[in-house]
């Protein structure tokens, strides 16, 4: 089982946390600052794995993988496999890339909403339900749309911004 | 009015995306300003989200949401406006409000109660992406009432005929399953006949939660282990692969006969797919459960090594890591991949280097340690200090693992932990001081080493400076005192103990130095009282020759010691003269420096008044180095200090005394003595080990009490705690961590390369694109190769201390017949031999009520399906009694009859199993094959066996007088796999 997906940058700053057991907020924030002193010290071109069993609870590993500015961050128990986490990984951020058109770390502040959708295809209640990007694609296309309809029957405007564009 | 207002409100509300530009406009200054822009924002959202208008609420409730989620702000006084938000009818308003409950509802969010009606309305919804929300919220927050109210429409959404659906509805059987396990009596059967779906997203959902289920507690899914073989057979996809390995490797170690089974088909796979986490997982199931099958291992050594050779740390890591799951039982592997491993030790991925590392140490025996320990210990020294530290911590649990299995040279072990105390960055020090004093109990002949090392230890005066080694020194110091008798010099030792730099000593430890003071004293006034008691016998006999004398001091020796330790008394007893002519103390007229022996006699007569000198001196150094201490806040301490000084003044007195009167006044003298006899009495009674298991043993006393309220233990512990924080440093890892941290550094610049970072994440992809450990079914005829990893940078720095490494170890990591040692081993103490320590390990309430309730339903299932198969086919079975059981007669071709009597059933069933493999044979002879088809039979088999093992409470009263007895229900079912 997944226990949480994290994606943060080269700060620390986190820019999408999901715990599938729940954690009060306060000790999610302790969780990302420890995580991030763990990553920020290892070294370029090491393996992708760290054992987090100190910070997470018994039984849990972690694997990364640095993009340029960001950290994904998996945090799984032992009913996981290592390099499927790993590719899942890949899959998570190559579907962003093509949700997002070569994807920066710019379009994942701005699309909070967006980016819990395709986790949530992914990952459910931390299981591995989808692992093709163009499925879960095709399914986040699909709520958008849905999404749209649900408000051009309005007469107001979904936000400023919007309005603005 | 207020619908307009409420329309103002929307149009001039900020959105997510203001926030967030809002936000990132104050994020370089100082974080004063940004928690003052955050606490403005969480106001205006606190108007916001009163509003009436659904899309004003729900977009104040998403801002909320995201700050929750990325600065931490607790917002459970939202929960109602949460719920108000999911119940609107709006997709994209409802998915805000499921959002924000996925990420902050909890058991004790009381507002749930609300909620479950909603909820069921969203899993009736037509609406696919609507029930999707509802089902992905309750897999993260669904309560035990959450559970039990949706129970049955969860029930309903198993066979629904929308795949989207039907996969997560699957998925949140798992949290259903965990809260409310009752719930398996309703959704069990539906959840197991996915797993033979026509749906491959399905079945890949279904063994999702299966294999999740019975990491938990396989037992219970041990019957459906066909289904999971069929699919192990015929699924091309190697997640759901993956996830059935990972349970065919707890159940295989269940059922044995489950392994003949399934390691053909993992072989194969093994050997065949080029998904390099699917080999993974072959080889670790191989190596974790299958390690009995000889084929199977070799040819998971083989893919091990090939990921050994990988360039890649990641797989490199992965090799090791199985490498030493494989070490317990099949070392020859780990010899085979020795140089790989030893070279790793220096490798600059620290997971490597600790896999590496803990190999090695598996590869250590009675006849290399010494060497392998000689090696790891200067190479720690060159380390950095955790990789240090980890090197020694390894070492100190290799070489004490099983009472000092591997150690044969205790004189070299011992002497190797005053070494390893001595390491710069040692942090084991808790772990060296229990194995020094351990030692000094256990192993007798260890002791006199064990002394000079302690010995050596606490006349360092530059370890009493670091508060890591505060534990070795207590014990050295403990050392020392008990064992006295092996000093060469115990007036050297006291003035250690008692040197002014001990005030920086924790007051336990000081207490151990005060106590051990204590047993030099009286050791060295003992020889004193002997000493004399030596001279009174020459002066009478006149001039004996020293071999007289030697025999006269067995005579004297007081009848507490053993003779053999009088021997080391009397060794010391000269020690402690030439000690003292050492030490510059006033011994002039000594003029016999070495042949001692000789000039025993004489040397002694002429200085029978001098000899009190030192030990007046000794006395004055106790008691000025102790009496400061008499006033000490630490109780242990001064409470010690106060009986040392006690002790000393009495002596003193008496021994001025006698000097006084010159000669010996045989009454004095016996004060003397009686006094450090009875001293010496007190610590005459050798310490030994305590069996783990003496306080068992021990009855509670009927008329104890215990406290059922333990608050007041918050209180001690803070006060432990803070005591010992203090008296700590921090370690420099530690700092320099905090050091680096930029957190502290304030906010980065975080976009700084915003622009680059699309462009080398694509790189990135085209680099890896197909690429993956995990080939999907799809491009599996694509790529077959695992894409080049990146060129190590390797820096050769460490290489030469590797190469050394790896030839001094050459020799000495193969496997040898067993050296024939020149002396035997030491006799080491053990008490728990044979008793075994067994902590009463119990699972989890809520788990024994899942796996109950899915052995019922696996049960209760089957029965309804198989009672009827079973009247059309009109076979007869055969049930047994009680837990034990049966035979199936059923259709001719079942060959693999379950004939286990195992573990389960125990002893009292050994004797029917013997009868239960006749009529097991007489069967199989009777039948013949009959030509089913395969995949039929086993279905067919699966069911029956179920059926058999559940109907064994009810039929059994109606069936079994007409069936054979002596056959017997296996606990485990058969596999007719």
């Amino acid at each position: 089982m997944i226990k949480a997906v994290i994606v943060m940058n080269t700060q620390g700053r986190p820019r999408l946390t999901k715990f599938y057991d729940f954690q009060h907020p306060d000790k999610q924030q302790e969780l990302i600052r420890t995580l991030y002193s763990v990553l920020c010290n290892r070294p370029e071109n090491v393996s992708n794995f760290v054992n987090v069993d100190s910070i997470f609870g018994p039984d849990s590993q972690l694997v990364y993988k640095h993009y340029a500015t960001l950290y994904f961050v998996f945090v799984y128990d032992s009913a996981e496999n290592e390099l499927a986490m790993l590719d899942l990984i890949q899959v998570f951020v190559e579907t962003l890339d093509k949700c997002f058109k070569n994807v920066c770390e710019l379009d994942i502040v701005f699309n909070y909403g967006k980016l819990h959708t395709i986790v949530d295809e992914i990952i459910f209640g931390g299981q591995v339900l989808e692992t093709n990007s163009a499925e879960v694609i095709r399914a986040v296309e699909a709520i958008s749309k849905l999404e749209a309809s649900s408000t051009t029957n309005r007469f107001v405007p979904k936000s400023v911004s919007s309005w603005r564009r | 009015m207020a619908n307009s207002s409420s329309i103002m409100d929307s149009f001039f509300q900020r959105s997510l995306d203001d926030l967030i530009k809002g936000i990132r406009l104050h994020s370089p200054e100082s974080s004063t300003s940004i928690s003052s822009f955050l606490s403005k924002s969480i106001e205006e959202i606190r108007r916001e989200i009163k509003s009436t208008d659904p899309q004003t609420k729900s977009t104040a409730l998403l801002k909320l949401t995201y700050l929750h989620s990325i600065y931490g702000f607790d917002i459970s006084w939202a929960a109602f406006h949460v719920v108000e938000v999911i119940s609107y009818p709006q997709f994209n308003l409802k998915r805000i409000g499921y959002l924000a409950a996925s990420a902050t509802f909890n058991e004790s969010t009381e507002v749930l109660l609300l909620v479950t009606n909603q909820f069921r309305k969203d899993l009736s919804s037509a609406n696919d992406f609507e029930v999707s929300l509802a089902l992905q919220c309750l897999s993260v927050i669904g309560t035990s009432d959450l559970c039990r109210d949706l129970c049955n429409d969860l029930f309903t959404l198993l066979s629904s005929t929308r795949p989207y659906v039907k996969k997560k509805a699957i998925a949140v059987v798992l949290r259903v399953f965990n809260k409310y396990p009752d719930a398996v009596r309703v959704c069990f059967k539906r959840l197991v006949d996915n797993l033979e779906s026509s749906d491959p997203q399905a079945v890949s959902a279904a063994v999702g939660v299966f294999c999740e289920l019975s990491l938990r507690d396989p037992k219970a899914y041990l019957p459906l282990a066909p289904e999971f073989y069929r699919i192990l057979i015929d699924c091309k996809n190697n997640w759901v692969l993956i996830k059935v390995l990972k349970m065919f490797g707890k159940l295989a170690l269940l059922e044995p006969r489950l392994g003949k089974k399934i390691v053909g088909p993992i072989c194969e796979i093994m050997e065949k797919s080029m998904a390099k986490s699917l080999v993974f997982e072959c080889i670790r199931t191989v190596v974790s459960s299958l390690s009995d099958h000889e084929s199977a291992v070799k040819l998971a050594s083989v893919k091990i090594r090939e990921l050994l050779a990988e360039d890649d740390p990641n797989l490199k890591y992965l090799g090791l890591q199985a490498l030493s799951d494989l070490a317990t039982k099949h070392l020859w592997a780990v010899l085979e991949n020795k140089d790989v491993v030893l070279k790793s030790l220096s490798d600059v991925d620290p997971n490597i280097k600790l896999a590496s590392l803990r190999l090695l140490m598996s590869m250590v025996s009675e006849d290399n340690v010494a060497e392998i320990t000689k090696v790891l210990v200067n190479f720690a020294l060159k380390s950095d200090p955790e990789f240090c530290n980890e090197i020694l911590r390894s070492i100190l649990v290799t070489c004490s693992g099983n009472y000092y299995e591997i150690v044969f040279d205790f004189d070299w072990y011992v002497s190797l932990l005053g070494e390893m105390a001595r390491v710069p960055h040692c942090q084991s020090g808790e772990e060296i001081e229990s194995q020094l004093v351990d030692i000094g109990m256990r192993v007798k002949d260890a002791r006199p080493e064990l002394v000079k090392v302690g010995r050596d230890l606490l006349t360092d005066p530059a370890l009493l400076g670091n508060p890591f080694l505060h534990g070795i020194l207590s014990a050295a110091a403990w050392v020392s005192g008990e064992y006295v008798e092996f000093s060469k010099n115990p007036f050297e030792l006291m003035e250690a103990l008692l040197q002014p730099r001990t005030n920086l000593l924790p007051p336990s430890v000081r207490a151990v130095y005060l106590q051990s003071t204590f047993k030099v004293l009286v050791f060295c006034l003992q020889c004193y009282i002997w000493q004399r008691e030596e001279v009174d016998a020459s002066s009478l006999a006149g001039d004996l020759t020293s071999l007289g004398i030697d025999s006269k001091c067995g005579l004297q020796s007081p009848e507490s010691r053993t003779l053999s330790t009088h021997g080391a008394i009397a060794n010391s007893e000269q020690n402690l003269e030439s000690a003292i002519r050492d030490s510059n103390w006033p011994f002039e007229d000594f003029d016999n420096q070495d042949a001692l022996q000789e000039n025993h006699t004489s040397a002694l007569s002429e200085t029978e008044i001098s000899t009190q000198d030192p030990v007046v001196k000794l006395l004055n150094l106790t008691e000025t180095a102790v009496v400061p201490l008499i006033w000490s806040h630490e109780v242990e301490v001064q409470e010690r200090a106060r009986n040392i000084l006690g002790v000393v003044q009495i002596v003193k007195q008496d021994i001025l005394g006698v000097g006084a009167m010159h000669e010996t006044s045989g009454k004095k003298d016996f004060e003397v003595c009686e006094i450090t006899n009875l001293f010496d009495d007190l610590f005459e009674e050798e310490l030994g080990p305590v069996s783990v298991n003496a306080q068992a043993r021990i009855p509670v006393p009927a008329d104890l009490i215990f406290k059922d309220n333990l608050t007041d233990l918050d209180l001690i512990y803070s006060d432990l705690q803070l005591s010992s924080s203090t008296s700590f440093s921090l370690g420099t890892s530690r700092s320099r961590e905090e050091d680096n941290d930029p957190l502290s550094n304030g906010q980065g610049r975080e976009d700084l390369e915003s622009s680059t970072i699309s462009g080398s994440l694509l790189a990135q992809h085209r680099k890896r694109h197909g690429l993956y450990y995990l080939t999907s079914e799809k491009d599996e005829t694509g790529s077959n190769d695992y894409p080049p990893a990146t060129e190590s940078k390797y820096l050769d720095k460490n290489g030469d201390e590797v190469n050394d490494l790896v030839k001094l170890t050459e020799q000495s990591l193969t496997i040898k017949k067993r050296q024939n040692h020149a002396k035997p081993r030491p006799m080491v103490v053990k008490l728990d031999e044979g008793e075994n320590f067994i902590p009463a390990k119990k699972l989890e309430i809520k788990d024994e009520l899942l796996s109950g309730a899915v052995r019922d339903a696996l049960l209760e299932n089957e029965e309804v399906s198989t009672s009827s198969k079973f009247s059309e086919a009109g076979k007869p079975s055969v049930e047994r009694k009680g837990k034990e059981t049966l035979v199936i007669d059923g259709p001719p071709d079942l060959r693999e009859h379950s004939v286990t009597a195992d573990s389960e059933v125990g002893n009292s069933s050994s004797r029917r199993s013997k009868h239960k493999n006749h009529s097991k044979e007489r069967r199989q002879h009777s039948h013949g094959e009959s030509g089913e088809g395969k995949e039929e039979r086993s279905r067919k088999e699966k069911k029956k066996s179920s059926h058999h093992r559940h109907s064994r409470h009810k039929t059994q009263e109606k069936q079994g007088s007409s069936n054979n007895a002596s056959n017997q229900t296996p606990q485990i079912p058969d596999y007719l796999l």
